[in-house]
């Protein structure tokens, strides 16, 4: 009888995975909270460029962290992608990534863009403004988000639910420009301004002013530019309005979609150099023009549906405080009545 | 309520137990049976201490700030949500399993499966799509400003009824399906008992019918209350806070993983309460049949009641399964150029397949757990089972975060002693496996296989089980060869449960997939999260139609 048959067969099945592991050392695996069909063109064309293979997940960024977290030292990953600079934020908090030092993405990216320990990098810029309807609304009645909050607007406001991280982060924002009281003032105007109940996404707060339910709201600009795609019947109905820009150390709040190394990442000079790339001048296109957003990096130019609703000042707002200062905007936000 | 006919039809009272727990340390407490039932209870528990050893560090400022703002109106709103849904589908799912189970009237054979259709239509699909046509911007309402000039008078969808409705309409199916399950196997004896000893139809129909087939309405009624405090998606389109949302917010909003897991706590003990509450409530009642027979005889609706019901079941079918099913076709027609490509097969064979193996998993496990449950009558056996249960009380997404860390917790050690006695540089071994995916679903639908097969178990008198094992029959023969043929509706009625569950699952399948295991679900994720519902038509669409097949396989198994 052969009774040692178990022990060399475990050993040999523990070395078909370490090998597996070990032969695969050049492709990049990424966890992503950006949809697959915004990344996957970027991860065929760096494929195509370069060989590297890659091996990603997409999931919501909450879930994604816990599992960074738990997986530890022996995460697949290499690179976290995210949306909003709250979640990279966090991410960086809870020691999940790593700082990189790299002469290009310190030219690619603006600083107030990217983390200050270069552990997070934005890659494309998501403005959130003002949209109105032109049939009710001049322009020369806006003025800045503050003054949505004006007794005119009363009953004309639309906004979208609290719950949303793009509002929390433009709350995070003011609370940096004007302090917690001011702020709460400003939110508990706009409670007092809104036509309705806050709609669950940014179409529906441009839906709902299309037909007349109010007549100003905030929405970022890519779901702009893709309803208008989408339903060209509205053109005339919506329009754009880039606020505070004549407000010193103020302007349009933008928030950026972006990525960091993991803090073990086991091909880390791979994710580093794909990073460098996503912030190149070949990159950014792909990763903008695929969801209209904006290059982060200042030498690329917008796709031209974009760049055709107007030059902007942005908020020169750190985004790394967006992610400190969400606790409290979302309090504050709870506190004033804002759902 | 304790109802005189069901009084008559009480079980011997069993031997007092004391100390039930302390079975636990007899050897004799772990039979085979007993042991799967272990097993089980042992995988939900992991998540579920996950959940509740976040107390060890109680995330007192989040919760303080709750309470200061939100925590009365989420709670109320919970409450409301919670009755108003479980009302709403009784009162659908029962009336309308009883027209189609025992009356008969215009359309009764088509509506009798039909019915059951909305099953496949995921609650946030019905969400954003009743949404969407009564919304302030929604063609309805635009069409009366455009007849009559204002649409003011139109009730506000985004509220308290509007959510409910929703969800009642989404969620009756599991109530209609147990519920019919029940009126089938009832024969028609006590009935005519009831009638003969000068009872109305409808007086027998609430002191009889209703009581006789209380496991399966409150085992459906169970499922949708699960489903309700759990849900996220339907909640969430409609801005309306609830305890999901606060578990969301906590989370997403706070990143305090801590103090969403402590609110978590309080929905699956809210759920534990409620199920054993309901189990103590009819804890010396037996609902066994004398025959399995199907009513061979239907009542005859008459006049205005035929037509009356014909219009009621097409009116619910309508609203919570055509209305929804042409939107998204219409949807599916505007956007399949972008959608449709050679990716599509695969998504398909892998929704399919995971559908496919959970549902004949979770089947399997329940079959043994109801015949376990009923081997043991014992008070540790029944806790053991309705721990086992409690996976589908939680919201999905906590529950995949608490698979995910014990799991990675094993593999982590697996890597570590990889390391420390062999010198091997491992990978995760277990994470991203299909084999840990399923047992994540076990965990998950284990109470929507288990409601039904045990429903089904309660027909089955104990008298046959002393007969079969009389003749010699035992244990797994027994299992096989008596119950099962007589568990045939319960079984399937689990399997097209299960199966259609995990067709519609996100959170779970976003987690634990291996990489590049998409499935429609996860392409829905995708879409949807970015807000493009439109272009999510096509996987939705699909899901809805994939969960077609087994509802009409299953009818033409029970159906006579």
């Amino acid at each position: 009888m052969k009774k040692f048959a178990f022990a060399p067969l475990l050993l040999a099945a523990l070395f078909t995975f370490a090998n597996t592991t070990a032969s695969f050392a050049k492709e990049l695996v990424v966890y992503s909270a950006r949809n697959e069909q915004l990344i996957k063109p970027l991860f065929d064309a760096y494929t195509k460029e370069t060989g590297v293979p890659f091996k990603f997940i997409t999931d919501k960024e909450g879930p994604l962290l816990e599992r960074l977290k738990a997986e530890g030292a022996n995460t697949p990953a290499d690179l976290l992608i995210t949306v909003d600079a709250g979640n990279l934020w966090a991410a960086a908090n809870e020691g999940l990534l790593q700082p990189v030092q790299s002469k290009d993405l310190e030219a690619n990216v603006p600083p107030f863009l990217r983390d200050a320990n270069n552990q997070w990098f934005g890659l494309s810029l998501r403005a959130r403004t003002i949209v109105y309807s032109p049939e009710r609304v001049k322009p020369e009645e806006l003025s800045t988000y503050e003054a949505l909050g004006d007794a005119k607007w009363k009953g004309r406001l639309i906004l979208r639910t609290s719950k949303k991280v793009y509002n929390q982060s433009l709350v995070a924002m003011m609370i940096a420009e004007h302090g917690e009281a001011k702020t709460e003032q400003v939110v508990r105007s706009w409670v007092a301004n809104l036509a309705a109940a806050p709609a669950s996404n940014d179409n529906g707060v441009m839906e709902s002013i299309a037909a007349g339910q109010g007549d100003v709201g905030v929405v970022n600009t890519y779901y702009f530019g893709r309803l208008l795609q989408e339903k060209p019947e509205l053109k005339g109905k919506l329009a754009l309005y880039w606020p505070n820009q004549k407000v010193e150390k103020s302007g349009v709040h933008v928030n950026v979609s972006g990525a960091g190394v993991t803090k073990h990442a086991k091909n880390k000079e791979g994710a580093v150099k794909f990073l460098e790339w996503l912030s190149s001048d070949k990159a950014q296109n792909i990763f903008a023009d695929a969801n209209l957003e904006y290059p982060v990096n200042p030498k690329v130019k917008a796709h031209a549906d974009v760049a055709a609703w107007g030059e902007f000042k942005k908020s020169p707002f750190n985004l790394t405080q967006a992610g400190s200062l969400q606790g409290a905007a979302i309090k504050l936000m709870d506190r004033s009545g804002y759902r | 309520m304790p109802l005189p006919a069901i009084e008559t039809n009480l079980a011997p009272e069993k031997a007092p137990q004391p100390g039930a727990f302390s079975a636990l340390l007899r050897r004799d407490f772990y039979s085979g049976w007993r042991l799967v039932i272990l097993a089980v209870a042992a995988m939900v528990l992991a998540p579920l201490s996950v959940v509740f050893l976040s107390w060890r560090a109680p995330a007192t400022e989040i919760w303080r700030h709750l309470a200061d703002t939100l925590l009365v109106d989420l709670l109320l709103n919970t409450f409301w949500l919670v009755t108003g849904v479980s009302l709403g589908t009784l009162i659908l799912g029962v009336s309308l399993a009883w027209l189609t189970a025992v009356c008969d009237f215009p359309g009764r054979k088509l509506f009798s499966w039909a019915l059951l259709l909305p099953l496949a239509v995921p609650t946030y699909v019905l969400a954003f799509v009743s949404l969407g046509l009564l919304d302030f911007a929604g063609p309805v309402q635009s069409a009366l400003r455009a007849w009559f000039g204002s649409s003011s008078w139109f009730p506000d969808v985004r509220s308290t009824p509007g959510v409910v409705t929703v969800m009642t309409l989404a969620l009756y199916p599991y109530v209609y399906l147990l519920t019919r399950n029940a009126f089938q196997t009832q024969g028609k004896r006590m009935l005519e008992a009831a009638e003969s000893l000068g009872c109305s139809p409808w007086r027998a129909f609430f002191l009889v019918v209703l009581p006789m087939a209380r496991p399966w309405i409150a085992g459906g009624v169970l499922l949708v209350i699960m489903e309700a405090l759990a849900d996220f998606g339907a909640v969430s389109i409609f801005n309306f806070d609830t305890f999901t949302t606060a578990i969301y917010k906590a989370w997403f909003g706070f990143f305090s993983l801590a103090a969403a897991a402590q609110l978590a706590s309080g929905l699956v003990l809210i759920v534990f309460v409620i199920i054993a509450g309901e189990q103590w409530l009819r804890r010396r009642q037996r609902f066994t049949a004398a025959r399995l027979s199907a009513s061979s005889e239907r009542l005859q609706l008459r006049g205005a009641a035929r037509w009356g019901a014909f219009a009621y079941a097409l009116g619910v079918l309508t609203v919570a399964f055509l209305v929804p099913l042409l939107q998204l076709t219409a949807w599916t027609l505007k956007s399949f150029h972008r959608e449709f490509d050679s990716r599509y097969l695969d998504l398909l064979m892998r929704s399919l397949g995971l559908a496919l193996s959970a549902a004949l998993l979770v089947t399997l496990i329940a079959l043994v757990l109801a015949y376990a449950k009923r081997r043991h009558p014992d008070r540790l056996t029944g806790a053991l089972v309705r721990t086992a249960n409690l996976g589908y009380a939680l919201p999905g997404t906590v529950l995949a975060v608490g698979i995910v860390i014990p799991i990675a917790a094993i593999d982590n050690t697996l890597i570590a002693w990889g390391k420390n006695w062999f010198g091997l540089e491992l990978g995760l071994m277990l994470q991203g496996t299909v084999a840990i995916m399923l047992i994540a679903y076990l965990v998950r639908f284990m109470a929507a296989g288990f409601k039904p097969i045990d429903g089904a178990m309660h027909r089955v008198t104990p008298s046959i089980d002393e007969a079969a094992r009389l003749l010699g029959l035992r244990g797994v023969k027994l299992l096989a060869r008596i119950h099962l043929p007589m568990l045939r509706g319960g079984v399937l009625t689990a399997a097209t449960l299960v199966f259609v569950d995990v067709m519609k699952e996100m959170p779970i399948t976003l987690m634990t997939r291996p990489f590049g295991w998409d499935t429609f679900a996860v392409k829905i994720f995708e879409l949807t999260s970015e807000g493009e519902w439109e272009r999510a038509a096509l996987p939705a669409l699909t899901i809805l139609l994939a969960g077609l097949v087994p509802i009409v396989l299953l009818m033409r198994h029970t159906e006579k």
